[in-house]
């Protein structure tokens, strides 16, 4: 990468596989529960939590010097919070039936644990161009497992992928249907969710051995 | 030369290659292997864990016989009621046996076949033996699904039910659950259409639907859980002359295969005793709730409160998810003050749930699961109480 240095792009590119948030940290696993049963809810949130963390992460490494460590979480708190409003009203606004649907989970990215964690591990050291790759690379980590677990939980539980009945019309049997095949209503239950992403931690370990905790 | 040495020689031959475990596996399967221990201490016993498991298939053999003739049975006698009248002089014909050999045949073949393959496959990868937890776990399957289930979503199943229920924890000995009943609750989340309702327990019920023709296969769970007197006999019920899972009808051939398993001391008699009890008394605990009055006649719990306690022994899957499913060594309580408690929860949870699942009247298959998963808390409070006991006794003694 021409744009970023050697050091810079590790920290977009560490968050997508060797230090991912959630398969290896193992943070934000209650929202990849929740919304992962469409596709399209996924990418939602991926790009919210995406705008939160990137600007938070900016915002926070700005007042990093100024804020006073006893109250730092509160305001770190009030930062989140006000992004997250920020990006609930855009979406009520421009996507009124995607903003239903996601429902409590957007006000939920407040307390989205590697939102506070980027805060303080990251923010709070380093610079804001560094925050900001640091930010989303981390929400970009977050999004790759949930757009992946997304992509199975709708293609096998509802036979479509964003919406399109891209296996054939259950109704009118065809494609897939047509051979006597269904949907797995199973994969719409949160359970299937933990299943996939343990699934991925799975593969993911047994490819990387040095990820494998004693 | 017999088979034995033509199986020894190929094992010695592929010895320390990739393919060793799957022919370990075959031989094994069928003789008593020419190793024995060099070293260090020795149990003397002719079981091992492969006679276990055989022990167990002998006692589901008659269990599967009886399911044969009756998934024929239950079909013709949907088509033409007048059969039920003497289900006796109707049950072993050739017609009932064919039909459901038919019918039932390739769900065992499919489970061993997709079973053991996950199984050889993982062992390959893993370098490791073949285990013997499959041979049971493939005969309960079949055992345990409606017989008209698609073969491909069995299959489905049992690759979800033999990778994430046992080979992550690291296969057989290791698991948490019950990998039978686990490949049953897939089936029942995943594809629900097909595990419950009025359709599914009788071949043909939901293929016919909509016809005039239409045969209803209602269970008698199920016409309990509707408020309507079911219409089989009590006698119908014990000998399993009923619509149903496979294999799980017959209460006389289940307590045949109980007293079997207790005699040869591979199943555990406290966890069926604890769990008939805990069954019990759930059951009287509804009853006498029905009949004081607590509950409307028209509420939707009052057909399955009311009825009998000990009909629940014998109807649904209570008789064989006890012997079958409770028992499992590997999943339940190890301590024999945990079997007691383990058991007992099972049967009073597994009425509790099947009087209150609104969706689906039987509730083993979850109270096992769920005691499954208490089954090492038990065990740990268990030893811990023990120890408190002789710590005390230790201390009375040096005082």
């Amino acid at each position: 990468m021409g744009l970023l240095s050697k050091k810079d792009s590790k920290l977009i590119l560490d968050p997508l596989a060797d230090n991912n948030p959630i398969t290896i940290q193992v943070l934000g696993i209650c929202s990849a529960l929740a919304i992962t049963a469409q596709l399209k809810a996924s990418i939602v949130m991926a790009i919210s939590v995406m705008a939160v963390l990137g600007i938070g992460n900016v915002v926070i490494s700005l007042m990093r010097n100024i804020i006073p460590s006893k109250i730092r979480i509160i305001v770190q708190l009030v930062v989140v919070a006000a992004l997250v409003i920020i990006v609930d009203q855009i979406l009520k606004a421009f996507a009124y039936s995607l903003s239903k649907e996601l429902s409590v989970f957007i006000g939920l990215i407040i307390t989205n644990c590697i939102i506070m964690g980027r805060f303080e591990a990251f923010a709070l050291g380093n610079g804001p161009w560094r925050s900001f790759l640091d930010g989303i690379g981390n929400a970009a980590g977050y999004g790759l497992i949930l757009i992946i677990v997304g992509f199975f939980r709708e293609l096998l539980g509802s036979g479509t992928l964003l919406g399109f009945q891209v296996l054939g019309d259950p109704i009118q049997k065809t494609g897939l249907y047509a051979i006597g095949y269904e949907n797995n209503g199973f994969m719409l239950l949160s359970p299937m969710a933990l299943i996939i992403v343990g699934l991925i931690i799975w593969v993911q370990r047994a490819k990387n051995k040095d990820l494998i905790e004693e | 030369m017999g088979l034995k040495q033509n199986l020894h020689k190929l094992k010695e031959k592929y010895k320390g290659t990739k393919m060793a475990p799957a022919f370990n596996a075959l031989h094994t399967f069928l003789y008593t292997p020419n190793e024995t221990t060099h070293s260090g201490s020795h149990v003397r016993a002719v079981d091992d864990l492969k006679r276990t498991m055989n022990t167990v298939i002998m006692a589901l053999v008659p269990c599967l016989i009886f399911g044969i003739f009756n998934a024929g049975y239950q079909h013709y006698a949907a088509i033409d009621n007048t059969l039920r009248i003497d289900p006796l002089a109707n049950f072993f014909t050739w017609d009932n046996f064919i039909l459901g050999a038919w019918t039932v045949l390739p769900l065992v073949i499919v489970s061993y076949g997709v079973g053991l393959a996950v199984e050889f496959i993982f062992a390959i990868i893993k370098k490791h033996e073949v285990e013997e937890g499959y041979l049971v776990t493939g005969m309960l399957v079949p055992l345990i699904v409606p017989i008209d289930i698609p073969l491909w979503m069995l299959a489905v199943a049992v690759i979800f039910g033999v990778v994430i229920g046992k080979e992550v924890f690291g296969g057989t000995g290791m698991n948490i659950l019950n990998p039978a009943l686990t490949i049953r609750a897939f089936l029942f989340f995943a594809y629900p259409t097909w595990m419950s309702g009025d359709k599914v327990w009788v071949h043909g019920a939901k293929e016919m639907a909509g016809q005039p023709d239409a045969i209803s296969g209602e269970t008698i769970l199920g016409s309990l859980a509707a408020n309507t007197e079911p219409v089989y006999s009590t006698w119908d019920m014990f000998w399993g002359f009923i619509p149903g899972s496979v294999g799980e009808t017959s209460t006389f051939l289940i307590i045949l295969g109980a007293l079997f398993l207790i005699f040869t001391k591979v199943g555990s008699w406290r966890i069926m005793l604890s769990a008939v009890l805990g069954a019990i008394v759930m059951g009287l605990i509804f009853n006498g709730v029905a009949d004081a009055g607590w509950i409307e006649k028209s509420s939707n719990f009052y057909g399955l409160m009311s009825e009998p306690f000990w009909h629940h022994l014998i109807i649904g899957s209570a008789a064989f998810a006890i012997v079958y499913m409770a028992t499992d060594p590997v999943t339940a309580s190890q301590t024999n003050k945990g079997k007691w408690i383990y058991g007992f929860f099972i049967g009073f949870m597994g009425i509790m749930i099947r009087v209150f699942n609104p969706a689906y009247p039987e509730g083993f298959m979850l109270s096992i699961l769920l005691m499954n998963v208490f089954a090492p808390t038990i065990d740990h409070y268990v030893i811990q109480g023990n120890i408190k006991k002789r710590m005390k006794r230790l201390k009375v003694k040096t005082a």
